[in-house]
Order: structure tokens, then C-alpha cells, then sequence
């Protein structure tokens, strides 16, 4: 099958790729760009590791076809730090406790940032909402829900200053 | 603690300090980064993807294999049988003596289980492994199941798995593993009340968000280098050279790194054909299970069923308990007939009573070979344990906390396996555990303790 051009941005960089049509664009991030923190764990949009924003809005990579990305802007975990300065979501994922095994972190970190882009003083359950569509087998919720709530508070006072 | 002290005394001080204190995991920052590698992660050029056609039956005798359309697609690179693999059939626990070997790499003359690996096919891309999986014709010829584990140990149930000659793992002569200590039936007789129930529980899958998997990588001085998921890397190794017939040293085994564990990646079931694979194809190899097969063939927590019949005064005091119990293994050992022991040496549990009997029965049946699972052999067991305390107390009207600690072990009791009791905590547990659930504890059982006549 002839391959198709796939040109877009993918954390502020362009990428352009010759792709097979029909590959899902978890595929093309972790096998042609080697950004393998997008993890895939299901390849039937129930798990959640495979999340990522496009145009600022979250998508579960294994389940889009990279075709469907031409033109747009992709955010992965690999862009959630600028400048080698990690966000206080992952910062108080890392101080928090709030990874176990580590398999679901990038799809819950992604998915915390575009709650807390959208939403910068998100309740409880708001959280709890935002990240139901991401797995942790080890079963740490708690203690990633707190991280999520005290980075939200963190860039707050970060947006403040 | 002063063994430690003395075996250690020139090694170790003991003026550690973590406890109680925040220590950041050192794979925090490579988690909250993407950075952290997962086996997965790793791209090698020419790198072949391993499918297995499955048996589509629980149970079936294989006819005929016919892998040639399969050979012929474009982009297949080699159809292996189980006639490729040098030594085909093994046990994961071989290394501590359990035997006998159980269990087919690739199955040879007839299937166990639903989903069990026949045909391993490598191609160019995941897309023509699967095409090429579809193109393998395997003629079957259905056999009755068994899926039950008493139906399974009746008088003319269908034969499972026949190394072993019988559907049950033999222990020592036994078709069980026991204990016997004491005289059940004189306490039965003896006893006030008997109360007897039935136990039961279903096969838990760990469903790990990281599937089961592996490379293989041939390397230009002849190794092979194996980067996994599996949490048993020696049982691994060793497993796999066992199968290759190859020097253990030509293999090395990288890991560490599991997407979530909990006991279902200690099974040694992609490794040696992949292994297999990457040596015979000079190429390197991926193994990855779907969501699918890892929920369809990985080993789960085996399913229990468990009878309890236990002897009781109308004190609290328990003086007999005999324990039935069947674990249901599936086709195949793995870590099963540990697990049963395991689940035999739990019993009675954390409890002085006189007269003991455990029958537990490691049982083979048509289902998916189930394996290790946090606490497995014990966590089922205590379930049914402790719902049997609560329904003694219950029935005799007592405080279910105070039977607990009228029959809790002391340091220098007998158990039942012969051994004496040696630095119980169990009444200093219950004590804080009650007052933690503010739970009112007869000011009696306050002033005890897990010590010597306490």
C-alpha cells in the first residue's frame, strides 16, 4: 500500500513522515519519532496510556489515525517541561508518590495538564472526572489526585508571581 | 533481630534512618518524564513480530498442522512448530525440584486450554504476523472438557494433562498436600457446636496496563540478549536455556523495568520462543501479547473452593478444624503446586487449635493455567478463614474480636505443621487494630499478649 505524507507539529517542532494509511498515531510517535513515552497499553481507547492533547484537546493516540493530525499541533508527555523545567504537575507527581509502576503517568499527566489549562482551580471531583479516563493498575489514585490538586495550587501561585 | 545483627556485624550499622521519613523513588523522574524505558520502548532495524495461533477449543486433539500458506505470504520470515524448539516440554518450577515437565513451548499432539500457543509466526510487521496467524490451518478433533475441580477429580472425568497420569499434582505419594495433627473427628465429637461451609472464589486477572513481552536481540558474538517485562528474571533465564539446550552464559536477560506486575509476569512464557526465534532467524524479535491474549491466556490468581468444618465450645474456644480445599491450576502446573502448598501451610491459620486436618488438592482442568498473584495459595484462603470466624462468633454470640484473640497463637504454641510458634505479634496487632476502628475490646484481652502463656 502506498505510503501518505503526515506533516505536523508535535511539541512545537514539525514533524513530516511518510506513514502507512490507516496507522494509528501512537505508532508514529513511539516507532517513527521515538517518543515512547506516549505508552500503549490496550490499542482499544480503555486504558488511557496512550494519551495525548491535540490543538489542546485530549485524545487517546492508539485509536486516532495519524493522517487525521496533518496540520495540527500534538503535545506529548515528552512536551509537557519546558526547557528542561519540569511543570509542577509533574513535580508533585514525583513528590507526591504519585507513580507506582509508571506505565499510566504519561497518559495522567496529560491529561491533568489540559484539566488544569482549562480549568486552573479544578475541585476535587473535577479531578477525579478529568482523569477517569486514564487506568492505574497499582491502584494509586489517591495519592495522584492529591499531586493533581497541589500542582494546581502550585501554578497558581506560579501565574501569580 | 540479633541473627541479623551477628551474621551482619562487621557489614551493617543499624543506625538507618528512612523510616518515617519522605524518600523520593529513584524512577520518579524518569515516569513523570516519559523517559523512564520500558522493554517496548526499544527499536532495533529488522526487528520481527512473534504472533501464536491459538486453539480456538478448550480442549482438542491437533490432527494436522499446515503452515505452508502461511510460509509462502510475503513479508512471513519463519512458521515454527513445536518440532523447532529443542527441548519442548518444561515446568517454570524445575529449578526447585517440581516435577514433573507439564507444559509444551508450542503444543504438540493435542491443546489444554483455550488460547494455548501451537504455531509461532514471525513476519516483517505486526499487520502481515497477524494475516499470516490467520493462514495456518490446524485441523482439531474436540475432546470433552473438564472445567471443574471436583468434577475433575471424579471417577472418569476427561484426563487434563498427561504427565501427570491423574488431573492432580502429586505431593509426595499424595494425591494432596496434607497435614495431620491431632484427631479431627474425636473434636468434632467433642465439640458443642460444628459448623461447616463452603468457600469459593473466581480466577482474578491482574491486568497489568503494560502487556506481557519481550525482544530478543542476536548479538555478533552469538548471545542472545533478552530485554523483559517478566519480574522472575533467573527462572527466566535459566528456563530458557534449559529449552534451547543452550550454555545458560549465551543468553542474557535484561529487565526490571514492569508496567505492573502483581505476580502476573513471573510465569516464563515469551521468553524461550522468542529467544528461539531471534537465534534461528538471526533477527531481532518482539513478543508482545495483546490486551486480548493477556486477558484471554496470561495466568490469573487461581480459583479456589474451600470446605471448613470446624469443631467449636460454646466458649469461643476452637478444638477441631479440617479443611478440604482445591486449586484450580488450569492445564498446567507453573506456580500452582507451590501456591497449593503454600495454601496448605496458611491453614489453620494464625490460630492454636488442637486437632487440624488440610487436604489441599492442586487440581489440573481445561481452563487457562493460572499462576502467582499477590499472596497467592494465601489471600483466598484467609478470606475464607476469617468469614468462617465471623460466622462461629455470630452463631455462639460472641465478640468476633475476642474469639480471634481467645484462639490467636502464642509464642511456644504447637502448630499444626509440628513447628512451635516464634515471635507472634498477633494479640499486640489486634490490640492496636481494635482501638485504631474504635472497636470496644473487652478490657481483658487488653492486658494480653502474643508471649509465652500471654
Amino acid at each position: 500500500m502506498a505510503r501518505v505524507p503526515v506533516v505536523f507539529t508535535v511539541n512545537g517542532t514539525e514533524a513530516a513522515e511518510f506513514v502507512e494509511p490507516g496507522a494509528m498515531l501512537s505508532d508514529v510517535l513511539r516507532d517513527k519519532l521515538d517518543l515512547t513515552g506516549t505508552r500503549v497499553g490496550c490499542s482499544q481507547g480503555t486504558c488511557g496510556a496512550c494519551t495525548v492533547m491535540i490543538d489542546g484537546e485530549l485524545i487517546l493516540s492508539c485509536l486516532t489515525p495519524a493522517q487525521r493530525v496533518n496540520g495540527k499541533s500534538v503535545v506529548t508527555i515528552e512536551g509537557v517541561a519546558t526547557n528542561g523545567e519540569l511543570d509542577p504537575i509533574q513535580q508533585a507527581f514525583a513528590t507526591g508518590f504519585a507513580t507506582q509502576c509508571g506505565f499510566c503517568t504519561s497518559g495522567m499527566i496529560v491529561a491533568a495538564k489540559a484539566l488544569l489549562d482549562a480549568n486552573p482551580d479544578p475541585s476535587r471531583d473535577e479531578v477525579v472526572d478529568a482523569i477517569s479516563g486514564n487506568i492505574c493498575r497499582c491502584t494509586g489514585y489517591e495519592p495522584i489526585i492529591n499531586a493533581i490538586l497541589s500542582a494546581a495550587a502550585e501554578r497558581r501561585v506560579a501565574k501569580s508571581a | 533481630m540479633e541473627h541479623i545483627r551477628k551474621i551482619f556485624a562487621d557489614e551493617r550499622s543499624d543506625d538507618h534512618n528512612a523510616v518515617g521519613v519522605s524518600i523520593e523513588r529513584s524512577d520518579g523522574l524518569g515516569h513523570v518524564t516519559g523517559k523512564t524505558q520500558f522493554y517496548a520502548d526499544r527499536h532495533y532495524p529488522g526487528m520481527l513480530t512473534l504472533k501464536m495461533v491459538r486453539s480456538p477449543h478448550h480442549h482438542a486433539k491437533i490432527l494436522n498442522v499446515d503452515t505452508s500458506a502461511a510460509e509462502k505470504m510475503p513479508g512471513v520470515v519463519r512458521v515454527l512448530t513445536h518440532a523447532d524448539v529443542p527441548s519442548n516440554i518444561y515446568t517454570i518450577l524445575r529449578l526447585i525440584q517440581v516435577e514433573p515437565n507439564d507444559e509444551p513451548v508450542l503444543a504438540v499432539d493435542k491443546v489444554r486450554f483455550k488460547g494455548e500457543a501451537v504455531v509461532a509466526v514471525l513476519a516483517e510487521s505486526e499487520a502481515i504476523a497477524r494475516d499470516a496467524v490467520d493462514a495456518v490451518r490446524i485441523d482439531y478433533e474436540e475432546l470433552p472438557p473438564v472445567f471443574d475441580v471436583e468434577e475433575a477429580l471424579k471417577p472418569g472425568a476427561p484426563l487434563v494433562n498427561e504427565y501427570h497420569g491423574n488431573n492432580y499434582f502429586t505431593y509426595e505419594g499424595h494425591h494432596c498436600r496434607r497435614v495431620r495433627y491431632g484427631d479431627v473427628e474425636k473434636g468434632f465429637a467433642a465439640a458443642d457446636h460444628v459448623v461447616e461451609e463452603r468457600y469459593s472464589s473466581a480466577p482474578i486477572e491482574h491486568a497489568p496496563v503494560e502487556t506481557t513481552g519481550c525482544i530478543v536481540v542476536p548479538e555478533a558474538n552469538g548471545r542472545l540478549t533478552c530485554y523483559s517485562n517478566t519480574q522472575a528474571l533467573f527462572f527466566t533465564l535459566d528456563n530458557a536455556g534449559l529449552i534451547l539446550n543452550t550454555p545458560f552464559q549465551r543468553l542474557r536477560l535484561i529487565g526490571g523495568t514492569v508496567g505492573g506486575g502483581f505476580g502476573g509476569k513471573v510465569d516464563v512464557i515469551t521468553e524461550p520462543v522468542a529467544f528461539l526465534a531471534a537465534d534461528l532467524t538471526k533477527r531481532p524479535v518482539k513478543f508482545s501479547y495483546s490486551r486480548e491474549e493477556e486477558m484471554q491466556v496470561s495466568s490469573p490468581r487461581a480459583a479456589e473452593r474451600i470446605y471448613i468444618k470446624d469443631g467449636v465450645m460454646n466458649d469461643g474456644r476452637i478444638v477441631a478444624r479440617q479443611i478440604r480445599l482445591y486449586v484450580d491450576a488450569g492445564a498446567y502446573s507453573r506456580h500452582s503446586p507451590y501456591g497449593t502448598t503454600k495454601a496448605a501451610a496458611h491453614m489453620p491459620g494464625p490460630y492454636t487449635i488442637p486437632n487440624v486436618q488440610v487436604d489441599a488438592h492442586c487440581v489440573y482442568a481445561n481452563r487457562t493455567p493460572s499462576s502467582a498473584m499477590r499472596g497467592f495459595g494465601v489471600t483466598i484462603g484467609d478470606f475464607a478463614l476469617e468469614v468462617q470466624m465471623d460466622k462461629i462468633a455470630r452463631l455462639i454470640g460472641m465478640d468476633p474480636m475476642a474469639l480471634r484473640m481467645l484462639n490467636a497463637y502464642r509464642d511456644g504454641d504447637a502448630k499444626a505443621h509440628g513447628e512451635t510458634t516464634k515471635g507472634a505479634a498477633l494479640v499486640e496487632v489486634m490490640q492496636e487494630a481494635a482501638k485504631l476502628a474504635d472497636w470496644p475490646l473487652d478490657g481483658k484481652y487488653l492486658s494480653e499478649s502474643s508471649g509465652k502463656g500471654g
